[in-house]
């Protein structure tokens, strides 16, 4: 059995502001973490590794300095690591991720389960894994909980929808995408952080993939950002003076008149 | 903009450059621009026409979201001068929920009722509107941000080698007749206007409860019920159990009012009071991953952007702080009321009403002025 994860790192959403002068954003300083639905994933694939002895391959697009975010999962327990950088990536919109991320993965081979977090936390798309499936051809299950292997080949997860939760199986390769309750992330242990430092971590670029650079990064997008801008305030608060029971009677006034359902 | 230094007399860019473009508005001189991404041939863009919304069967009845797309739907395709259609995809579908979607502006419902499409799956709905997309050419494509649509659409747009832009609050048609798709970022820290001008359909998915449904009063359109090679009802997967969620109060994406607890609640036993308060309101129970780490509630009710993203009309926050992670997933609500006993708390910086009270006192009594309005 053979996992891959794909993590993205993300600026921390904490520190991300936009200057009000220049309307442009402010990343000065921002430090950057793994984005935490890929922290779910990565714990995941562990759990499947403590079940079944899987191996488990983390692999991220993005700038050299990923590098770091990819050593941080070998300290956690992943066997091997693949550092997708590359000029030609950058900008790449999901339809490219998915793209540059797809073409890794066929590179790599004897992959049995991918694994992606529910969506990045600094585009909140959501697209890349369904995409990167789409691209690969093989059935997914999004919003997953929990996975279990099956001894026949296939996987049976539990997704969490709008409406409840849904139990699918899925005939392996295939891919998920996870969330929350999945799991809390293990805490790095000593002896993987060891091996961790000594592990060379490849980089591919678009040469080592096989790619078009006209299908990759900016050129590769088919979508385009034409404008930027801060959200509109919201309308200024109002507070609440008075008395509890003041406070009581002007709350349900104010939500009457907005014609609040259940009021 | 940490990519660009100024060298000598000419400016640098690093490795760390995303392309994002926003350096090439702030620039006074109009020194920075993008490369050049090149075009498709033209006259196959302009084969394209129609608006469609994909409208979502669940249970036998067609989702609000279908509704709320019809009318964003209707007003794009009288922009565009075309036709407004809808896609339907689902078993057992009577001409009464197609005779409701027109009702709500379509000119034309496609229908494909199947068995197989009776629970959904990733696979074969994206089959079946790939299919549909390839035969009748739109030019904008819509769906519902909701569990069904985000799931699926990135694989129909995958498919048809197109953009998706995700979970937009606002849409609108261009001088140059393009979609301007626009959607929060960054947790509703930046908003960005994204367009699709090379690939067809121009494809988004829009969040739920942002745009009003309108009827209207004219009522005409057609149904047609279309036949799909078999090849569509094919998937690798296999839907063992459906199993909808019973308690009303857990289904937090759907609802318009949640009542949310953090870790001023002090203990789970205290959620009670929160429940209460959310089942008068017909609404969901939410919490703060503060209380979900404590244990008081489970993490699918965590709010925030490691749980759930909600916009629901009404967000009461309760004995919540309001660290950033936690806004990032509710400040997109309607109505925002926050209650807290410390006056800066910066929950109260996104708040519409504000109550500096102690929760303990000012909930009952909130409650107690429902109830008697109501007369119980
Ligand atoms: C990677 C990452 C992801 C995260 N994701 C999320 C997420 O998805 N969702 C989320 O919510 N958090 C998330 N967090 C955690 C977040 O940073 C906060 O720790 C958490 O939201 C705090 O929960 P809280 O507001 O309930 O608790 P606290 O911050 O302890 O706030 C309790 C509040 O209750 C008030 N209070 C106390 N007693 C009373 C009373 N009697 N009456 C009225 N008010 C009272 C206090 O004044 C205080 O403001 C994340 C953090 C990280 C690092
Ligand atoms: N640049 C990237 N490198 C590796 N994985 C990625 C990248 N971007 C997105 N992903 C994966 O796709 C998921 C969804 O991302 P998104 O579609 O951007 O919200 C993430 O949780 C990751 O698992």
């Amino acid at each position: 059995m053979h996992i891959v994860v794909c993590i993205k790192q993300v600026p921390d959403t904490k520190n991300v502001r936009i200057d009000p002068d220049t309307h442009t954003l402010v990343r000065q300083g921002v430090e950057s973490i793994i984005n935490p639905f890929d922290m779910f994933a990565m714990e995941a694939a562990l759990k499947c590794k403590d079940q079944s002895g899987a191996r488990v391959t983390v692999i991220t697009m993005g700038p050299p300095q990923a590098c770091e975010a990819l050593r941080d999962t070998l300290g956690l327990g992943a066997d091997d690591a693949v550092l997708l950088s590359d000029r030609a990536f950058a900008g790449s919109d999901t339809w490219a991720t998915a793209t540059t991320l797809a073409a890794a993965i066929r590179k790599i081979g004897d992959v049995d389960m991918i694994v992606c977090g529910k969506q990045a936390v600094d585009g909140d798309t959501a697209q890349v894994g369904p995409e990167m499936a789409a691209l690969l051809d093989i059935p997914y299950a999004t919003f997953v909980k929990k996975i279990e292997m099956e001894p026949n080949g296939s996987l049976r997860v539990v997704r969490q929808t709008d409406e409840g939760v849904e139990v699918w199986k899925l005939r392996l390769p295939a891919l998920v995408t996870v969330i929350k309750e999945i799991g809390d992330p293990r805490v790095p242990s000593l002896r993987h952080k060891m091996r961790a430092k000594k592990t060379q971590i490849p980089v591919w670029g678009v040469a080592d993939l096989d790619l078009d650079p006209d299908r990759t990064g900016l050129c590769g997008s088919f979508t385009q950002v034409v404008h930027v801008f801060s959200p509109p305030r919201r309308s200024s608060r109002i507070q609440l003076e008075g008395s509890t029971e003041n406070q009581a009677e002007q709350l349900f006034q104010y939500l009457k008149k907005s014609g609040i359902p259940g009021l | 903009m940490s990519a660009i230094s100024i060298g000598e007399n000419q400016i640098e860019i690093s490795d760390d450059c995303s392309l994002c473009g926003i350096c090439v508005d702030a620039c006074e001189f109009g020194a920075l621009s993008l490369p050049e991404v090149a075009k498709g041939p033209v006259e196959d863009l302009l084969s394209y026409r129609g608006v469609w919304v994909y409208a979502e069967w669940r249970q036998g009845k067609v989702h609000n979201v279908s509704h709320e797309l019809l009318s964003v739907g209707r007003l794009l395709a009288d922009k565009r001068g075309v036709e407004l259609g809808a896609v339907l995809l689902g078993s057992n579908i009577d001409d009464e929920a197609c005779r409701e979607l027109i009702s709500y502006g379509a000119e034309v419902v496609y229908v494909v009722d199947r068995p197989e499409l009776g629970n959904f799956t990733d696979e074969r709905y994206s089959k079946c509107v790939v299919e549909l997309v390839n035969r009748k050419r739109p030019e904008i494509l819509l769906a519902g941000a909701t569990s069904i649509g985000r799931s699926f659409i990135p694989r129909v747009a995958a498919l048809l080698r197109t953009g998706l832009t995700a979970d937009c609050t606002h849409l609108d048609i261009g001088d140059d007749g393009l979609l301007l798709q626009t959607r929060p970022a960054f947790g509703g820290n930046v908003m960005a206007t994204i367009i699709c001008p090379n690939r067809r359909p121009q494809m988004a998915t829009v969040r739920p409860k942002v745009m009003k449904p309108v009827k209207k009063e004219v009522k005409q359109g057609r149904i047609e019920r279309m036949e799909l090679p078999d090849g569509c009802f094919e998937a690798r997967v296999e839907v063992l159990e459906v199993i909808e969620e019973q308690d009303q109060t857990a289904k937090l994406t759907e609802a318009d009012v949640i009542v949310s607890g953090g870790r001023g609640l002090r203990n789970g036993d205290n959620f009670s009071i929160i429940a209460e308060l959310a089942a008068l309101l017909g609404g969901a129970v939410g919490a703060s991953r503060g209380a979900v780490e404590d244990g008081w509630m489970a993490p699918s009710h965590q709010v925030g952007q490691t749980g759930r993203t909600v916009a629901p009309t009404l967000y009461m926050a309760v004995g919540i702080s309001g660290a950033v992670q936690h806004l990032v997933g509710m400040q997109g609500s309607q109505v925002i009321v926050a209650v807290n006993k410390d006056p800066h708390a910066p929950i109260f910086d996104v708040a519409t009403y504000g109550v500096v009270a102690d929760l303990f006192e000012f909930i009952p009594a909130f409650v107690r002025r429902i109830k008697r309005e109501r007369g119980v």
